[in-house]
Order: structure tokens, then C-alpha cells, then sequence
């Protein structure tokens, strides 16, 4: 697998192919959560800038948006979250992963916090 | 009476049921473990719903009709994206007034058609790739009955959802339902079931919709699901729709619904069942139109409604609130003035609408049609 | 768990219920209840509806209803059976003490009921002649009248359905005067604090203004410092409740006013909290340009499972203009209803169908009258006495959220005390509901960590507020042994229903009944 950088808004992003990233949310995203019940992914197409809204993701309790941590066009959603949203919470970092998009300014991902940055990112929050 | 309220009867073991106090006094069934009773007549409520209007998925009720169209216009505008709807001419004036107040703060654009006996006229003309919804009325409020299936699919072209206002939800006992002739989103007054006429509330606001448009339907939804040991039961359902989750991001503000009003609403169509409400509706038209007979014999009076339930409209020789005024004084409520429903509009000053229910007697149309021909 | 003899109130009850499986299902009192469309046989009728009568024309045309609805046909016994059941696995005001916060779960008096039952009230069409309706209107005058009164204010608009209804008025009202001044484009920020209800943000956003959130300070109330920083030219509006959503007093209220009217905006004060002030303060004297008031709360209209209710919203001289269609008015004909436009004023439109919630203003008048104005000044001050007793009488076992200062009519609590327990704030309050009351607001207001809010309201006399302190002392203290997370997650054990899924219910809604066999051909397909 790809390398793995993240949000402080807890979203992930990796490179799928050249400059085509797949973007969904964190482990410790979906464990805030709790059991996600609904995916709103955004249509093929859409361009999203860096920090815009990009999806909603529902549990029981709570729904929170997700944003994008880098700007381009929609090229790729997962329809399978539809049918089985639970794929968020059992496998969030691989097949949970909600978009795909191509974007021309390939730098805004090297500036995302790698893995480690993260991790210390989440302990600080308690 | 009519115009968007109607004086049905309401059995007895209506208002027993929803005095007692572990449904008049509980709470919204937030805690659903000690509000099995309130969300089983939920489920119920929504699931009668659904079938009145033939659609696939109803919520536990809105304030009124009124709020319930705006609500569906809300709800159109989040579907297609889009930002304006086209009301029918032959739409009740206070739900047209209600949809254009939340249009000027809202930001969504409202053409509203002018009066007119034909609520299709004019419609698809407007009709283009900005339009989000086109709201009708169903029977108008003219009482008429007519076809929508062609207006939905030009507006399924267009991209725009059909969203159709029914006044008298009663009328579903003996007409074609919306859900049949293509309508994306139906909305109702519910009060003629269970309901009193109250001087105009608290009623009870119907909404339902195609299946695929759940997760954008305004409003408290209950759903079937089971508890910690199999058993079945209720739970409010799709909550993060809502506004005391989603705060700023909710589909709509509402809170409170009109949680006892659909109770009535569901013990008096039980009551009722199939065979009650065919009945109830079939009485109900038959004596419209034994009320239309006897008019059509007063000099002056002509007719403007062809296909209609329980409601329909004529045309007085000279202006039909004075007439109303007069017959008041004769003890006869004879029905709603053009006047009052478009105050504006000079042209609609003769139009009368007549509404009859169960509660009318062969000799209550008798003594309207002679008071009518004396004031006259 | 400790089984030492001589059992104290502080454990939880070694024996379970009896479980043997009945025939029938039903376990006692306890009755399971099919739907109604799983009931019932075809041809059977509840009402009797009379024959239609012979001859007359059928003017249905094309439209006439092809194909079967799908109602279930049941007599009236078992119709009333159906319902009886049904309400007998609901908790009412009626049934117990309701401790849920921030809705005022008030007894809800009978005549009220009978009052809006009175045919020359029920019975009226909403179209009649203005001359036949002059008792009605009268009335809806006279709950103005009161209302004003009341809150000091100068103007109400009656039609509003409901608390977050009015609310919606309330800041249309707002946005219509700052259309009016040509600042619809400036000024587009409204303060909201983040211990507001949920409706609050949902209506600003409702009218395109952005929700810009204001911190709460450690005692609990709107940080002054933090909220002066705020404003500016471009904030529309402050929306408020007091006494605030964690039961106490905005003490800064009548600065917080000062400064967003120097501001150029306006003061929306949510009155869901009504009744703790109610005959007491005048909103007006606090700077208020609107409040809704909930009928349902503060003047006891029915809560009847989620609605209807009536939101009434009291203006200030600066709004009054803006109020919505219709209003009534006292002119040389009796009473008038306003339906139109007048000369002098601007309504910003009409928000409902017809003209308001007139069984709920019968109710609320009937309520006002029959307690009069010591009575209503009584209730509010009962309701804060009960509140600051249960505070007083929880303050050793469990948190209060605030230290220090008596509250206002609830009482707020945080998890703090269940920290390391492994029992959360739900399972706590699920574990109430097996004592037999209904369970208090739980994770609102949002500013306090696992909030519990207790309002008890002026119903409770000292009898029912002790029994209920007895119940939370003893969930607290057993909560507090740290090894009774699994009691406390399995409960509620007591109740027609266990915990319910409501993950299942999300992923997969079902939303309605749908027959086991596809019903009978449609319309269309029978054509």
C-alpha cells in the first residue's frame, strides 16, 4: 500500500495512480464515530478545493462532513460503501474509502501530516 | 365549508384513546424502551400514509399542509440542487402565500401562477433547467380533479420533482392517488381524519415520498428495527437529518411535530379500515354532487368544476362574499368567497367554493339552495 | 458482587424476573401488540357510515381509485384495544415524574382539555364570516393580551406552530428589519452560544446567515470578553436563551443587549426556558427584540408524544412592523382578522396554512386564567425551588456541572462521577428508567461533558422529588462500586422493549408495513 497522510479533520489520502488519490477517514475517525449507517459521496465530476466539503458520513448519533485535504475533480466514488456502509468501521483505510480525485497540484499532499504526525496528532487530543 | 379544512365526524373512541394520558402526556419518543406505544402508532401513521397517497415512504407528520409544501420545496431544492419552484395557479392561496414567505428568506425562487380553474395551465412553459419543483394541487383548490401523469414526466425531463398538495385527505378513498400518476413528493392536510376543525389548528401535516428520496425527507421518521433480545420493535430512525444533530446542517429546523393530531389521524382511519373509508368517501361525493344538483336549479348559478370529490366551485351573478354575508345572517355557512382566498384578484370575486362531507344533510342542501335563490 | 447478607438499598436486585416462556406471548399486564395491519379481516367496519343516498351523479370521471388501498378492516373493540395497549407502554407526565431537561414536562390540566373541547371553539371553520367567529377571535386577543402582558412586550405574532416555528418568525422578524434598513447584504452573522438548542443554529441557517458560535465562560454562562469580540457591523442578530440550557442565569443578559443594539443588531431570545422566569421577569426588561414562548411548556399545553404545539413570538416596537400574516385586531366591527397587507406596516408573509394553534391557545388561556397571576408567578418559583433541591440533595454523589451558586429550574450534571466506572451517562440514565421515571435529558447541552439535565418542574411535590433523589443516590452510589458496568449497560431490563438497534434501523430503514404477498394489482397494471 501506498503511503498514508492525514488531516487534522482526521480524513487519509494516498496516491492511487500518479495523480489520482483515494481519500476516506481515520481509524480514529470511525472509532468517534461509532457504527456508521450512511455515506453521502460526491458526484463524479465535482471539483472540490483543498479544505471543501467533500462527503457526509452518518452514524446513529452523529454527522459530520468530510472534507477534502487536497483540490481537483472527482474521478471515482465507492458505490460499495451504499450497500454496506459498516466498511467504514471494519476497514477504513482500505476498502472503506469513500472518493477518488485527480488533482494537478500534487505538492498539497506532502504537506499533509505523514503517519507518526498523526498518531502524535490524536494522543495530544485525549 | 372547505378551501383546505373540512367538518367530518369524529367517533367517540377517537378522542377517548388520545386523552389517555400516557399518549396525551408523554414526550417525543426520544427514549424508545417507555415509548413503544407512540412509536408503533408511528409506524402505523406512516405506513397509512404511504398508502392513502400511493407512495413509497411517509414521516411521522408536519405542522399543517402549508408547512408541508414548503418543507417539499426545501426538500426538491436539496435533491436537484436547484433554486426555483413553479406553484400551479390552482394551488389554496395560504399554501402559496407560506411557500413565498420561505422563498424571500430562503433565497429560492417562486413563480406563482395566477388563479385559475385549470391548475396545469401554464406550467410547462415555465418549466426549465433551474426549476427544482412544480407544486400542484390535488383535487385543486377549485375541488377539481386532474390527470398529472403527463405534467410528471415533462417534469421528470426537466429534472424538476412533482410535488402534489391533496387538501382533503379523505379523497383518497375514491380517487387515484397521486403516487400513481408520478408524483415525487405528496403532501396533505390530514385533518379531516380524526381532526377537529378548530378554527384552523392544530392540524396535522402529511408528507410522503419515492423511496430513493428518504434521506432528504424533512421531519421525524420512525423505523422498525429489534431490542438487545430479538424482539421487534420501534426507534426513531435517519435522526441525523436532524436538527438537533445536525444543528445548522439539519434538513429543517422542525422540532415539535403534530405528534397527537396523527394519533387521531391513525385511530379514525382504523376505525374506519378499507371498507369504511371507500364508504366514507363515496358518501362524501355522492352528496356533492346531490348539493350541485340542487344549485345548478338556482338562477345564476353556474357551475365550473367538471371531475371533483367532495368540493367543488361556482359561479355566483354578483360577488360571492356579500352572498356568503347574507346567508350567514340566514344561518347557512354556504362555503368560501373568492374574495377571501384572493383578496387581489378583482376576477375571482364570483367564485364560490362549496364543500360538503357526511355531516351535511339532504335537508341542509335544500335549505341552502332556497336561502341561496332568495339572496339572489 | 458482593453477596453478604443483610442486602442494603445500594445493591442492584439479585433476583431476575421469572422466565418462563407464556403461550400467548404476552407476560401479564405487559401485552404484546401486533400493527393494526396485521390484524383485522375484510368487510369488518369500527363506524358506521350511512348509506350514500340513491341517485345521485358520480362525478369522479377517470379519476375514480382502482386496486385495494391495503387498510386492515377492524370492529371498534378491537381498534380501542389496539390503542389502549399501546398507550400502556408509554411513560407519560401521568405515569411519573419526567426529569427531562430543557422541555418542561409539566402536568397538563384537564380543563384545559375540556376548555378547547367546547363546540364554539372546535367546532369553527377557519373561513367563516368574521362575524360568526367573534368569541374565537376574541379569545386569540385575549391570549395576546396576557402574553404581552407578561413579557412586557409590545407586540405578538400568534401563528406559529411551534417552539422552533416561532423561532423561525422570530428572526424572519429580524431579517426583515435589517432588509428594511438595506442591510440584507452586510449583515449576514448571527451569535449563537454553543449551549444553544439545536433549532437555534438550524433556524439562522435556515435564513442564509452564518451561525458564528460563542464560548460559554466556567460558571457556565455567555464569555463576555469572547462575545464582545464578535461584534461588528455584520452581526445580524444574538440568539440567546435564558435562564441558558444549563439552568442557570445569563446575569450579563441586559450588557449582552446593550452591546449587540449598539451594535446595530438585534436580541433573539429563545423562551423555551419561559417557565422559570414566567410571571417574574419581563423579557422586555432585559432588552429583548423577540422570544417565542413554547405553549407547550410554560403554559401547559400537552407534549402528546412530539406535538402539536404553539409557539406564540412576543416583538419589540423595533419588529412589531414585520410581524407575520394574519394577526387580529380590535376595530369598529369587533374583532378583525388581518389577512392582508395594511397601510403602515410590512409583514414579512404568512408561515402556516389558516391562523394559528387555536386548541392550544383555548388550553394556554384556560391554563392563565384558571392560575392567575400569583399562580403563574407560584409555578415558576416552585419550578426553581424543586430544581435546587434535587441539586442540593445530588450534589455528594454525583457532579454538578457548575460548582458553586444555586440554578435556575434545572438542575446539570456532567459524567464526571462515573469517570473510571465503565458506566457512560446513557447507561446511567437507561438504568433510571428500570427505577420507573423517565430518564433525564442526556449529552445536552453539548458544552458539558456527558450532561444530565433534570428539570423537574413545579409538578413534583416533596414526596415524589424525594422518591426520585432516593433512586439516583442509590443508581449513583452503585455506579460508583466500579464493577457494575455490565448491570448498568443491560439495562433497561423492565420495559416492554430492551435497548433497541437503532444501527440496524439506520443502515436498513424500514420504514413502513409491507404485506408478506404483493398486494393486488395496481392500477396500472390492472388496466
Amino acid at each position: 500500500m501506498a503511503e498514508l497522510r492525514f488531516t487534522k479533520d482526521h480524513e487519509w489520502i494516498r496516491v492511487a495512480d500518479g495523480d489520482v488519490y483515494e481519500i476516506g477517514i481515520s481509524d480514529y475517525a470511525q472509532s468517534q464515530l461509532g457504527d456508521v449507517v450512511f455515506v453521502d459521496l460526491p458526484e463524479i465530476g465535482k471539483q472540490i478545493a483543498k479544505g471543501g466539503q467533500a462527503a457526509v458520513v452518518e452514524s446513529v448519533k452523529a454527522a459530520s462532513d468530510v472534507y477534502s485535504p487536497v483540490g481537483g475533480t472527482v474521478v471515482g466514488v465507492n458505490d460499495a460503501l451504499t450497500a454496506d456502509p459498516g466498511l467504514v468501521n471494519r476497514e477504513p483505510t482500505g476498502a472503506g474509502w469513500f472518493f477518488k480525485l485527480k488533482t494537478g497540484d500534487t505538492a498539497q499532499f506532502t504537506e499533509l501530516m505523514d503517519e507518526a504526525a498523526y498518531a502524535d496528532y490524536v494522543k495530544g487530543l485525549g | 365549508m372547505g378551501a383546505g379544512a373540512y367538518r367530518h365526524h369524529v367517533p367517540a373512541s377517537v378522542d377517548a384513546i388520545i386523552q389517555r394520558g400516557e399518549f396525551l402526556t408523554s414526550y417525543t419518543p426520544y427514549q424508545p424502551e417507555i415509548a413503544q406505544g407512540t412509536l408503533q402508532y408511528l409506524f402505523e401513521f406512516q405506513t397509512q400514509v404511504a398508502m392513502l397517497t400511493g407512495m413509497d415512504v411517509a414521516n411521522a407528520s408536519m405542522y399543517d399542509a402549508a408547512t408541508a409544501a414548503v418543507e417539499a420545496v426545501q426538500m426538491a431544492n436539496r435533491v436537484t440542487r436547484r433554486g426555483k419552484t413553479i406553484l400551479s395557479g390552482a394551488v389554496h392561496p395560504h399554501y402559496r402565500e407560506t411557500i413565498e414567505t420561505h422563498g424571500k428568506f430562503s433565497g429560492f425562487e417562486v413563480v406563482s401562477l395566477a388563479p385559475n380553474l385549470d391548475g396545469l395551465a401554464g406550467i410547462e412553459a415555465k418549466l426549465d433547467a433551474k426549476t427544482a419543483s412544480v407544486v400542484v394541487q390535488y383535487p385543486n383548490v377549485f375541488g377539481r380533479l386532474q390527470d398529472l401523469t403527463a405534467l410528471a414526466a415533462a417534469c421528470q425531463k426537466a429534472g424538476a420533482l412533482l410535488i402534489v398538495a391533496i387538501p382533503e385527505i379523505v379523497s383518497m378513498g375514491a380517487v387515484t392517488p397521486p403516487g400513481d400518476m408520478g408524483a415525487d413528493i405528496v403532501v396533505a392536510e390530514g385533518q379531516s381524519i380524526g381532526n377537529a376543525l378548530n378554527f384552523g389548528g392544530p392540524y396535522v401535516g402529511l408528507f410522503a415520498a419515492k423511496e430513493k428520496y428518504v434521506r432528504q425527507m424533512p421531519g421525524r421518521l420512525c423505523g422498525e428495527t429489534v431490542d438487545a433480545d430479538g424482539k421487534r420493535g420501534w426507534v426513531l430512525t435517519l435522526s441525523t437529518r436532524e436538527q438537533h444533530i445536525r444543528r445548522e446542517k439539519a434538513t429543517s429546523n422542525i422540532c415539535t411535530n403534530s405528534g397527537l393530531c396523527a394519533l387521531a389521524f391513525t385511530v379514525h382511519l382504523s376505525l374506519l379500515g378499507e371498507t369504511g373509508l371507500r364508504r366514507l368517501a363515496g358518501l362524501n361525493h355522492a352528496l356533492a354532487t346531490t348539493l350541485e344538483a340542487k344549485l345548478a336549479k338556482v338562477k345564476g348559478v353556474r357551475l365550473l368544476t367538471d371531475a371533483y370529490f367532495n368540493e367543488f366551485a361556482i359561479e355566483l351573478p354578483r360577488d360571492a362574499g356579500d352572498v356568503v354575508e347574507a346567508l350567514a345572517d340566514k344561518g347557512v355557512l354556504a362555503g368560501v368567497p373568492g374574495s377571501r382566498l384572493w383578496p387581489d384578484d378583482a376576477s375571482m370575486a364570483k367564485t364560490l367554493i362549496v364543500a360538503v362531507t357526511e355531516t351535511n344533510t339532504v335537508e341542509d342542501m335544500d335549505l341552502f339552495a332556497a336561502k341561496l335563490a332568495e339572496v339572489l | 458482587m458482593d453477596k453478604s447478607q443483610g442486602r442494603s438499598a445500594q445493591e442492584a436486585p439479585a433476583k431476575e424476573l421469572p422466565n418462563f416462556v407464556t403461550a400467548s406471548g404476552h407476560r401479564g399486564l405487559q401485552l404484546e401488540e401486533k400493527l393494526i395491519f396485521e390484524q383485522g379481516v375484510p368487510g369488518r367496519i369500527g363506524v358506521d357510515v350511512p348509506d350514500a343516498p340513491k341517485g345521485a351523479a358520480n362525478k369522479l370521471g377517470a379519476f375514480a381509485r382502482k386496486g385495494t388501498i391495503g387498510l386492515p378492516d377492524l370492529s371498534e373493540p378491537q381498534v380501542v384495544r389496539h390503542f389502549t395497549r399501546l398507550s400502556q407502554k408509554n411513560y407519560g407526565i401521568d405515569s411519573g415524574l419526567f426529569s427531562l431537561g430543557s422541555c418542561t414536562m409539566k402536568h397538563n390540566p384537564r380543563l384545559n382539555e375540556k376548555m378547547a373541547r367546547l363546540p364554539g371553539f372546535a367546532d369553527l371553520h377557519p373561513l367563516q364570516p368574521e362575524k360568526t367567529v367573534q368569541g374565537a377571535l376574541e379569545l386569540i386577543d385575549t391570549l395576546a393580551h396576557w402574553l404581552k402582558t407578561l413579557t412586557g412586550m409590545p407586540a405578538v405574532a400568534m401563528s406559529p406552530a411551534a417552539g422552533a416555528h416561532g423561532e423561525l418568525c422570530g428572526m424572519v422578524a429580524i431579517w426583515a428589519a435589517i432588509q428594511a434598513k438595506g442591510e440584507g447584504a452586510t449583515r449576514r452573522r448571527v451569535l449563537v452560544p454553543e449551549s444553544a438548542h439545536g433549532t437555534n443554529p438550524a433556524t439562522a441557517a435556515l435564513l442564509g446567515f452564518t451561525v458564528d458560535p460563542i464560548p460559554a465562560n466556567e460558571r457556565g454562562r455567555v464569555d463576555l470578553a469572547a462575545f464582545e469580540k464578535k461584534l461588528g457591523p455584520d452581526v445580524a442578530a444574538i440568539m440567546l436563551t435564558n435562564p441558558n440550557t444549563c439552568g442557570l442565569f445569563e446575569g450579563d443578559i441586559k450588557k449582552i443587549a446593550d452591546l449587540v443594539h449598539a451594535a446595530g443588531g438585534y436580541f433573539y431570545c429563545d423562551g423555551a426556558n419561559y417557565n422559570a422566569i414566567a410571571g417574574r421577569v419581563r423579557p422586555a426588561d432585559l432588552g429583548v427584540d423577540a422570544m417565542h414562548i413554547n405553549l407547550h411548556k410554560t403554559f401547559s399545553t400537552p407534549h402528546g408524544g412530539g406535538g402539536p404545539g404553539s409557539g406564540p413570538v412576543v416583538l419589540s416596537a423595533a419588529l412589531a412592523p414585520y410581524a407575520p400574516l394574519p394577526y387580529v385586531v380590535h376595530g369598529a366591527k369587533g374583532f378583525e382578522l388581518v389577512e392582508t397587507q395594511r397601510a403602515g406596516t410590512s409583514p414579512f408573509g404568512r408561515l402556516k396554512g389558516f391562523h394559528g394553534q387555536m386548541g392550544m391557545f383555548v388550553r394556554a388561556l384556560a391554563y392563565m386564567l384558571s392560575h392567575g397571576s400569583d399562580g403563574i408567578r407560584q409555578a415558576s418559583t416552585d419550578a426553581v425551588l424543586n430544581a435546587n433541591y434535587i441539586l442540593a440533595r445530588l450534589k455528594d454523589v454525583m457532579s454538578p456541572a457548575f460548582a458553586g451558586g444555586p440554578c435556575m429550574h434545572e438542575a446539570l450534571f456532567d459524567d464526571a462521577f462515573l469517570k473510571d466506572t465503565g458506566v457512560s451517562t446513557l447507561d446511567f440514565a437507561k438504568a433510571l428508567i428500570d427505577e420507573g421515571y423517565h430518564p433525564m435529558t442526556m449529552y445536552f447541552p453539548l458544552v458539558v461533558h456527558g450532561a444530565m439535565l433534570i428539570e423537574p418542574t413545579e409538578s413534583e411535590n416533596k414526596e415524589s422529588l424525594d422518591a426520585f433523589i432516593d433512586s439516583l443516590r442509590h443508581l449513583a452510589t452503585l455506579a460508583k462500586k466500579g464493577d457494575q458496568a455490565d448491570f448498568f449497560h443491560a439495562a433497561p431490563r423492565l420495559t416492554p422493549r430492551r435497548r433497541l438497534d437503532e444501527t440496524r434501523a439506520a443502515r436498513s430503514p424500514i420504514l413502513r408495513w409491507k404485506p408478506a404477498q404483493p398486494p393486488a394489482p395496481t392500477a396500472q397494471a390492472a388496466e
